[in-house]
């Protein structure tokens, strides 16, 4: 068993498992950090980014690939965790030569299709006259400025996909439900559980009858929309592959909440405008829902709040009909019936208003100060540029950063300077190393298997060593580009043996608790299952008929014997040889055992421990009687 | 021998109370719980005492599975689960667990309310029976216990409608519930994969008809009621609040707007709105179509349809109006029937089955003077027309279902007798396997043989597949090992691991003949002339010569040494261990008789 790891990346994972000789590739995330290196795209001509020093617009769209560790047209199955990471999905469906199959959830589905609309969207919308790939070149990389310069494999970052490969990779998906059995060729067996991080989320688990591996992929234990995590089901596990843990591990996912709405209250009262860089689902969901209890409190009801994007009517939409992949709460609230996320009723009465772009109908809606919720979170493209560009100047104005892929200062680099106000409130439900030892504790796995960054400190913080996964045996670690062979060793399959053959069998004690029953039958294998049948008849002699080859009679000597076991007292053997008409029975004793002499028959049999050799005249019957005999003190295996 | 038992306490052999008991691998599992719309006696509900006489439902049932919200699958489960008492968990999809309580209150509301009965479960006893539900995804593998798991399939039906399989190690049951093959306009097709249960519960209510194809049926419904309508007659559809209604409502609006026609379409209240939105919020159970476009526009928003009130029933000029119940036997749909019953200009069309003993079954039946209570008699004028939109699987399909899920045997249920024997007959014919029809009361006893599973050590089983690729039809090639029970862990492995792992060591048990040879030569020479003898008879074994002058056949050795007496003799000792026994045996008879002469 092999694991091949595709991506450094420990959030946004790509591994591929082989197991059983068949290929599962673990998650297809896509790191889209390199977007930090362009400048951003604006919707409206910016002369201030199209006058910057020595840079003109290039191709803004370039996503790191994966390396060539494995021929990717030899993966059978693709299992996806949750939405965030299946962005990379069109480039191995279409461009590998793939031709397996993607298992996910309905809502990893549907709201994956929505984040990669939206991306394509964005990047299509502003179209460029020219692009360059050049520069790519080793040679001329190497004279770049930095930190261009230093980028890793840029001649993997690949240009953005269109729809229609969206739409083909989408339609190679296989929608499962939770907890629910997938046979992947009779040998594998996979399953998704709740993973809690997001709407249909899942861990998975990989296994055989004897053979068990987990993997946990973004999963969260706090309360927030989805089903909570299915905790049990991770249980005795061979191995468990652990990614997707929060990013920022210092920061409380509640106190950023509350930080959250305290500064949008702050600036709006003061007469400024909020930005929220944010994806169109996920964490937004929490937010207009404490949005929804705050508002009134803080007074802000009379504040519109906008939510922008292509997909925002259709993810809002989306959030209310997946009521079986929600908490308990939210699915209680369908049985009255009523919309679970309270986002419905912020809508009816017109305080939340989303717009698929700035332009058409919001330029008309447009009063300030408002609050303006819009993608993407890197600042390099979407509407949120417009903003950066329309608000960046006035103090009174808070951008305020909840998504934790992106470094802020890193996104926030080609606005400066700026006047507007910004606050990094990071939210990340995933599991923090605290949870982490809990859970390991609770399932207790054989082995772990992580990335590397998850078996050190974080480089700012190294003195932290709580901020590591602590077990024992201590997690195996990968990083980018390595293949770990995973500890552990089959040792057993499945088989099925047929009620006739169960029946014909002979068990018989050996100690008190384990029986034995020696098996001889006919093995069959299809679909890679194996079934034991009863052997057959031997055929009936034909009648009368004299054999015409000599060679017909030869046995054939793959016919086995059992093995034997066992001891023979030798007095009761001499009693039992006289009771079978032997006299003349002599006995010696040798230094490991006794002699048998049957002088008459000129037999001589040598009784050891663990062996009994009889030396005999050709004398076939007598043989046969004898044999019959020291079988009778012996078990057969 | 094992077995799986089945016995119907409804359902078998009629169409009302459902309630199946089924006995898989020593558990016992009941199939829905449904209410008789035909009686109002101790009948409407199955009898639960022969289940058990003395000891409590929970200590003798598994689990209860729901297979979907209609009041003849669950109209019992209240009084089932809290005034004969059982408290075991009870199986749904979610769209069920949300709608069934209020179907049950409602019909609570009009046995106690209405008909004053007494010793009704109440309110209460509903929402305590609610709380011991359990809601199950689909395809999602829920285990009940250690061994017995169950699995649903969509079913189409209605919204949230469930096919179970039941299993128990390699023993399983498909129970289809109530099922459609055909996608309409607001759900999809029941499916399930090639399971191969030991036996397939199936519905039968349309064991005899095949429909005409969908399209036909509503373009015939839609010249009707837009005849009545344009000659300014009224149109009563008599439906359940939730399913066929939302089914023909969606059919109505989009004719009526295609039309762009003005005549008022009404639907009447109480259950509508709610029923509505519930169809909204569980979206990704209705169909492809609906579940694509719900975001530009969701289908249950109708713009045509409106609230119904009482009154609306005397205003003159044409109408159309959807009235619950469906088979015109309470409430307001016959309310409204015997204000229009007298025009011949009016319509009544019955979207779907009719249980006998309902007045829309005897108008179906060609009845036209009904008695109704107070020895009234009702003459009906108005034209009564019969089309199938019941989202049952007519006889291709549950032939179609027979065929998906290739069971060794199929049980029919929820059907009536004359019409299922046709069914059995065909199925019976068509797929070869035994088809079965109790009826209520009636046990079906099907023995089955479960393969028993254990761990094959993967040495031997990889020694074994390597040996032959290609199985050879002729000499079946035999596995040999050892199995292991301890305690409930059963494992194969080979006969010297098995040795290994017991502490036991392997006792050789070693013969060694002696064959006396007429032969003048010198010893080695004997060998020599044995050796080529043996390669000549023994052309498929391994012969060898070996250097200290032995030769072996195998792992047999055979030595040539002097006679101490006559030297024109040799003897060969032949040497084998048991394993080798019929080798070795063979051998020593074929030296007997003696060396061929060289040559």
């Amino acid at each position: 068993m092999k694991l091949y790891c595709l991506s450094g990346h420990p959030t946004l994972p790509c591994n591929v498992l082989k197991f059983k000789s068949t290929t599962v590739m673990l998650d297809c995330g896509l790191d889209m950090t390199s977007t930090l290196n362009f400048l951003p795209l604006p919707l409206v001509q910016s002369p201030r980014l199209s006058n910057l020093p020595g840079w003109s617009l290039k191709d803004g769209n370039a996503f790191l690939d994966k390396t060539e560790l494995i021929d990717l047209s030899t993966v059978d199955v693709i299992l996806i965790s949750n939405y965030h990471c299946m962005m990379a999905l069109p480039y191995i469906t279409e461009h590998t030569g793939f031709t397996g199959t993607v298992y996910a959830t309905e809502p990893t589905v549907q709201i994956g299709r929505l984040l990669m609309e939206e991306l394509v969207n964005f990047i299509e919308r502003v179209p460029k006259a020219q692009s360059a790939s050049l520069w790519k070149n080793k040679d001329i990389q190497r004279l770049l400025p930095s930190p261009l310069k230093d980028a890793v494999e840029v001649s993997t970052w690949r240009r953005c996909y269109t729809m229609q490969e969206v739409n083909s990779a989408l339609s190679k998906i296989q929608l499962v439900g939770y907890s629910q059995k997938i046979e992947l060729f009779g040998a594998v067996q996979v399953t998704p559980l709740s993973s809690g991080y997001a709407l249909g989320s899942s861990n998975w688990i990989i296994q055989s009858h004897y053979e068990k591996v987990s993997y946990v992929s973004g999963s969260s234990l706090l309360t927030t929309h989805p089903q909570p995590m299915d905790q049990a089901s991770l249980k005795n596990s061979d191995v468990l592959i652990l990614t997707g843990l929060t990013q920022i591990p210092t920061a409380n996912p509640d106190g950023m909440v509350g930080e959250f709405c305290s500064n949008l209250a702050l600036t709006v009262r003061n007469g400024g405008n909020v930005l929220v860089p944010c994806y169109p689902s996920g964490v937004i969901y929490d937010l207009l829902e404490c949005l929804y209890q705050y508002i009134d409190s803080a007074g802000l009801s009379s504040i519109p709040f906008y939510f922008i994007s292509p997909v925002a009517n259709s993810s809002l939409e989306f959030s209310q009909i997946f009521a079986e992949w929600l908490c308990h709460n939210k699915q209680t609230k369908v049985y009255l019936p009523e919309p679970p996320f309270p986002h419905a009723e912020l809508i009816q009465t017109n305080k939340l208003k989303h717009y698929p772009s700035i332009h058409g109908d919001f330029s008309n809606d447009f009063r300030q100060p408002c609050v303006v919720f819009t993608g993407h979170p890197s600042l390099r493209f979407g509407d949120v540029v417009h903003f950066m560009e329309l608000w960046g100047k006035s103090s009174l104005n808070t951008v305020i950063f909840t998504e934790p892929d992106f470094s802020y200062l890193e996104a926030l680099a080609p606005y400066q300077p700026l006047a507007m106000k910004c606050i990094y409130c990071p939210i990340d439900t995933r599991l923090n190393f605290i949870q982490v030892s809990k859970l390991l504790k609770e399932v207790q796995p054989l082995h772990v298997v992580c990335p590397e960054q998850y078996t050190q400190p974080p480089p700012a913080q190294s003195h932290r060593m709580d901020l590591m996964i602590d077990c024992q045996p201590p997690a195996m670690s990968y990083r980018r580009a390595e293949v770990l062979a995973l500890p552990f060793k089959r040792r057993y399959e499945k088989i099925e043996i047929m009620p006739e053959l169960a029946d014909s069998l002979v068990p018989m004690e050996i100690k008190p608790g384990v029986s034995l029953a020696t098996v001889s039958a006919v093995l069959h294998t299809k679909d890679n299952k194996h079934v034991l049948q009863p052997p057959p008849r031997p055929a009936q002699p034909t009648g009368g008929k004299k054999r015409k080859r000599a060679s017909d009679d030869i046995p054939d000597c793959k016919v086995l014997k059992p093995l034997l076991s066992g001891s023979i007292p030798v007095d009761q053997f001499v009693q039992t040889l006289e009771k079978h008409g032997f006299s003349d029975i002599k006995v010696e004793d040798t230094a490991k055992g006794h002699i048998v002499l049957l002088q008459e028959a000129e037999t001589l049999i040598q009784i050891e421990e663990d062996s009994t050799h009889i030396i005999c005249d050709n004398d076939e019957m007598l043989r046969v009687r004898l044999r019959d005999l020291v079988l009778k003190f012996l078990q057969k295996f | 021998m094992p077995e799986i038992r089945v016995t119907p306490l409804g359902a078998g052999q009629d169409v009302g109370r459902s309630c199946i008991l089924v006995s898989i691998a020593g558990k016992n599992v009941m199939l829905d719980c449904g209410m008789h719309m035909g009686f109002s006696d101790d009948r409407r509900f199955p009898d639960f005492s022969y289940i058990t006489r003395s000891g409590r439902l929970t200590d003798f049932l598994d689990c209860v599975i729901i297979s979907h919200f209609h009041l003849d699958h669950c109209g019992a489960l209240p009084y089932f689960s809290e005034m004969v008492g059982y408290d075991g968990p009870i199986y749904m999809t979610q769209p069920t667990q949300a709608i069934c309580p209020i179907l049950l209150e409602d019909y609570r509301k009009i046995a106690v309310d209405k008909k004053g009965e007494a010793n009704f479960f109440t309110s209460q006893m509903i929402k305590d029976c609610m709380k011991k539900v359990v809601a199950v995804h689909l395809h999602q593998t829920v285990q009940v216990d250690d061994e017995l798991e169950i699995k649903a399939y969509y079913a189409g039906h209605v919204l949230g409608a469930a096919m179970f399989q039941i299993k128990v190690g390699s023993e399983s049951v498909v129970y289809t519930g109530d099922y459609n093959m055909t996608p309409d306009r607001h759900l999809g097709a029941a499916w399930i994969d090639k399971c191969r249960p030991n036996l397939l519960i199936t519905e039968s209510t349309y064991a005899t008809t095949i429909r005409d194809s969908k399209r036909c049926r509503e373009r015939d419904f839609l010249k009707k009621v837009h005849e009545t309508v344009e000659r300014g007659g009224k149109v009563l559809i008599p439906v359940f609040a939730l399913g066929r209604a939302q089914e023909l409502c969606i059919l109505l609006e989009t004719f009526w707007e295609r039309m762009d026609l003005k005549a008022p379409i009404y639907f009447s209240t109480g259950l509508t709105e709610k029923a509505n939105h519930y169809y909204k919020l569980f979206i990704p159970w209705t169909n492809q179509k609906i579940r694509k476009t719900f975001v530009q526009r969701n289908m249950f928003e109708f713009k045509h349809i409106k609230a119904f009130d009482r009154a609306f029933a005397d205003s003159p000029g044409p109408m159309v109006v959807f009235a619950t119940p469906g088979m015109l036997h309470a409430g307001q749909s016959l309310q409204i029937f015997r204000k229009w019953a007298g025009n011949e200009k009016n319509m009544v069309i019955m979207p779907g089955y009719c249980v006998q003993g309902t007045v829309g079954h005897k108008i179906l039946s060609g009845q036209r003077k009904l008695e109704m209570e107070g020895r009234q008699v009702l003459e009906v004028k108005m034209q009564v027309e019969y089309m199938s939109f019941s989202a049952h699987a007519d006889a291709k399909g549950i032939m179609q279902l027979v065929g998906q899920a290739e069971p060794e045997n199929v049980l029919l249920v929820h059907g009536e007798a004359k019409k299922m024997e046709f069914l059995k007959q065909k199925i019976e014919q068509e797929f070869r396997v035994s088809c079965y029809m109790p009826a209520n009361g009636e046990t079906v006893t099907l023995p089955t043989s479960p393969s028993i599973p254990v761990g094959v050590s993967l040495g031997l089983l990889k020694r074994e597949m390597a040996q032959g690729l290609l199985p050879d039809a002729k000499k079946p090639r035999l596995l040999h090992g050892t199995l292991i029970m301890k305690d409930s862990n059963f494992r194969l492995v080979s006969s010297e691991q098995a040795l290994k792992e017991l502490g036991l060591a392997e006792h050789q048990l070693r013969f060694t003949c002696r064959v006396h040879l007429h032969d003048t030569r010198k010893e080695q020479e004997t060998a020599v002339r044995v050796y080529s003898h043996l390669k000549s008879v023994l052309k498929d074994h391994c012969v060898q010569h070996l250097p200290d002058g032995s030769v072996t056949v195998e792992s047999i050795l055979i030595q040539a040494a002097a006679h101490s007496e006559d030297p024109g003799t040799k003897v060969l000792l032949v040497s084998w261990t048991y394993q080798d026994e019929e080798l070795g045996s063979y051998l020593t008879s074929l030296l007997k008789k003696g060396l061929p002469q060289a040559s």
